[in-house]
């Protein structure tokens, strides 16, 4: 995994609640067997037109913010399906911090295993860094991941919260299967003891 | 004395293998069920690193949501990409020694159906899978939930989650169902009251009398839907309903083992004073049938309603009801049992199972689908399938002018041919009705069998007590 310190980028603006996973990358796209390549289709019936043609108006196809690394949004970001390739289609295009009032469990999860950073802040903080993000290709944004800082284009800083282990794991591109490994005796210790309790699992 | 625990913390402490200062866990795994679509790239991750599947016989793969459901299917997959990815499940089942249920297999179905009608489902257990919708497991008693697909390969490679352990909430529903209400509009209803992120963070215990009362078939479709309410799991303390219903079935424990579990499972319940940190009580006279009218579950309405305007809502959801009115084609004001539809869909995790299929059949007891009305029916397994035909369901439900079809997810994602055209309306009983959720500029009305019957007679929604 991509180790995660410091991005800095332009933030878009999806003030839309409820952004579902469906929508961050439709089910044609999930019959891949890879993780990458998926970015060209992330928002794919928001994005384009049924003849493959960009709606102009959706953000991610106005020039400010093609390039944009950030994304603010709505409540409920993520929300629906247990689907990594959502945040593997943000990630292709570029996108490595969500920031939202809240996530759905399993999409924020999913964020973490893949270097992106959903940041959750109160909704007075997600409305300033809303309105910064509509202010086009100037709508840029610092995440620093170690101070847990965001910072605005006027200088203006908001602290945010982060669970210490997936901070750890984030800030050295940690692999989580390697980690759990090194607790593979205790595993197999639990692993004995519960067969016997419960011979029938 | 121990403190009072919830069902949920009871679980919890049982597979605990270890648990860091700051509340970082792992969680051991009684069962992982796989199916195709999330499933490759973390069997490609385990080769990458040259790591096996810690406990295979703990391990289930079924190819659900690419398969195709017609009756030729025996054929083979046309789409090509579909055809890659189920190939890869059956090739990743057997390299890893997995058991499998191929396309051929009358066990074959989707996983949540598959699960509890083989045994695999059983109290106290923990149960992942990648897709969210696996808390219809949480229906035994066993903590079950949705994970990524790098948790699936996590799952593989030790047979734990690294896990935080949730909040505790409890959704109870007292007294009894009127007339024409189901498991479904319990479930929704609770949707509609918490909204899609209420239960976020959260694991659901659903108790009360109408809980209680519900059958194993719809206390599945009441877990099935936990996710669509934000929480990760929901939950149903096991009785005797849960263990007539496991006793018996090819993987669930026999003899001496049966004695023991039963002794076990005997004691997954909610201590008496436990702590929950959320509650929401509903009355089940207060419960109608309902349906949604937009574009997330959380837009549900009684069907006496009427389609609701924007100016209703508050916050984002303004702009959101907007949004989804829009696409749903639907003017405010409009009574909802006045909204004509083109297609019936009955199937899915939700409600694919025969308790599903025979309360259809019920509805359409000397009645048939309106002509020039699309409605098919996709049984949740083989096996399910199988009882349906032998109960001469089958039968009745396609000379009542049904397409019956073979086992698998269907259009309740349209992943493989079963799909809307743009604008086509569909009463549905999935579980989703995103945009594009059943095909591109699809239209999805949730609800349940014996309203998608009523509707599929009528060719609108339509209150099922009417008929």
């Amino acid at each position: 995994m991509e180790k995660f310190t410091k991005i800095e980028g332009v933030a878009a603006p999806m003030p839309l609640v409820n952004v579902d996973t469906d929508m961050i990358i439709p089910k044609q796209y999930l019959k891949t067997i890879k993780r990458t390549g998926l970015g060209v289709s992330l928002f794919d019936e928001m994005r384009y037109d049924t003849d493959g043609n960009e709606i102009p108006d959706f953000v991610l196809n106005k020039p400010a913010y093609r390039d944009a690394k950030i994304l603010v949004a709505g409540d409920n970001f993520g929300c629906g399906s247990s689907r990594e390739h959502a945040p593997w289609a943000l990630l292709d295009f570029g996108i490595r911090v969500v920031i939202s009032t809240s996530f759905a469990d399993i999409f924020f999860n999913n964020c973490f295993k893949n270097g992106i950073l959903p940041i959750v802040l109160p909704q007075e903080d997600v409305d300033k860094l809303m309105d910064d993000a509509q202010r086009g290709s100037n709508a840029v944004l610092t995440v620093d991941l170690e101070s847990q800082t965001i910072t605005g284009p006027d200088g203006g800083e908001i602290r945010f919260d982060v669970d210490p282990f997936k901070k750890e794991c984030l800030l050295n591109g940690l692999d989580d299967i390697g980690l759990t490994l090194k607790n593979e005796a205790a595993i197999g210790t639990f692993e004995s003891k519960y067969q016997a309790a419960v011979p029938w699992s | 004395m121990s403190a009072p625990k919830t069902l949920y913390d009871k679980i919890w402490d049982a597979h605990l293998v270890h648990e860091e200062d700051d509340g970082t866990s792992l969680l051991y795994i009684d069962r992982h069920l796989v199916h195709e679509v999330t499933s490759p790239q973390a069997f490609e991750g385990l080769r990458m690193a040259g790591r096996k599947v810690r406990a295979p016989e703990k391990t289930v793969a079924v190819p659900d949501h690419n398969v195709p459901t017609s009756l030729d299917r025996a054929k083979g997959i046309e789409d090509e990409m579909s055809r890659i990815q189920v190939d890869a499940l059956e090739k990743n089942a057997k390299d890893f020694g997995i058991t499998y249920y191929g396309v051929d297999d009358v066990r074959q179905g989707i996983v949540h159906i598959i699960g509890p009608e083989l045994g695999w489902t059983l109290p106290g257990m923990t149960i992942v899978c990648g897709d969210s919708h696996t808390a219809t497991h949480g229906a035994f008693g066993a903590l079950a939930h949705g994970i990524g697909t790098s948790e699936v390969e996590h799952v593989l490679a030790t047979q734990t989650l690294i896990q935080k352990k949730s909040k505790n909430m409890k959704v109870e529903v007292r007294g009894t169902l009127p007339v024409g209400v189901t498991a479904k509009d319990i479930t929704l209803s609770v949707i509609g009251r918490t909204g899609t992120a209420g239960g976020n963070g959260h694991v659901i215990e659903y108790m009360g009398e109408a809980i209680r009362n519900l059958s194993m078939e719809g206390r599945m479709t009441v877990c099935n839907m936990a996710i669509e309410g934000g929480a990760r799991a929901g939950l149903i303390a096991p009785d005797q309903k849960t263990f007539d219903y496991v006793n018996g079935r090819p993987h669930a424990p026999k003899g001496g083992n049966w004695e023991m579990a039963l002794e076990y499972w005997k004691t997954l319940f909610t201590d008496e004073g436990a702590h929950f940190d959320k509650e929401i009580i509903l009355e089940a006279a207060d419960i109608a049938p309902v349906v949604t009218w937009g574009t997330s579950p959380e837009d549900v309405l009684p069907i006496t309603g009427v389609v609701p305007s924007p100016d209703d809502f508050t916050g984002g959801k303004v702009e959101a009801a907007r949004r989804s009115l829009d696409y749903m084609g639907l003017t405010p004001g409009t009574r909802l049992q006045d909204v004509e539809i083109d297609t019936v869909f009955i199937g899915s995790c939700t409600n694919g199972r025969i308790e599903d299929l025979r309360e259809v059949a019920k509805i359409m007891e000397g009645k048939r689908v309106k002509d020039g009305l699309r409605a098919m029916i996709v049984p949740g397994s083989g096996l399910v399938r199988a009882q349906a035909e032998e109960e001469g369901i089958a039968q009745k439900l396609i000379e009542a002018g049904f397409d019956w079809r073979m086992a698998g997810c269907s259009m309740c994602l349209g992943m493989n041919p079963d799909q809307l055209a743009p604008g086509e309306r569909c009463a549905s009983t999935s579980n989703r009705n995103f945009e594009g959720r059943q095909g591109r500029g699809g239209r999805t009305h949730l609800l349940s069998p014996a309203m998608a019957a009523a509707a599929a007679i009528t060719g609108r929604l339509t209150d099922v007590r009417d008929l």
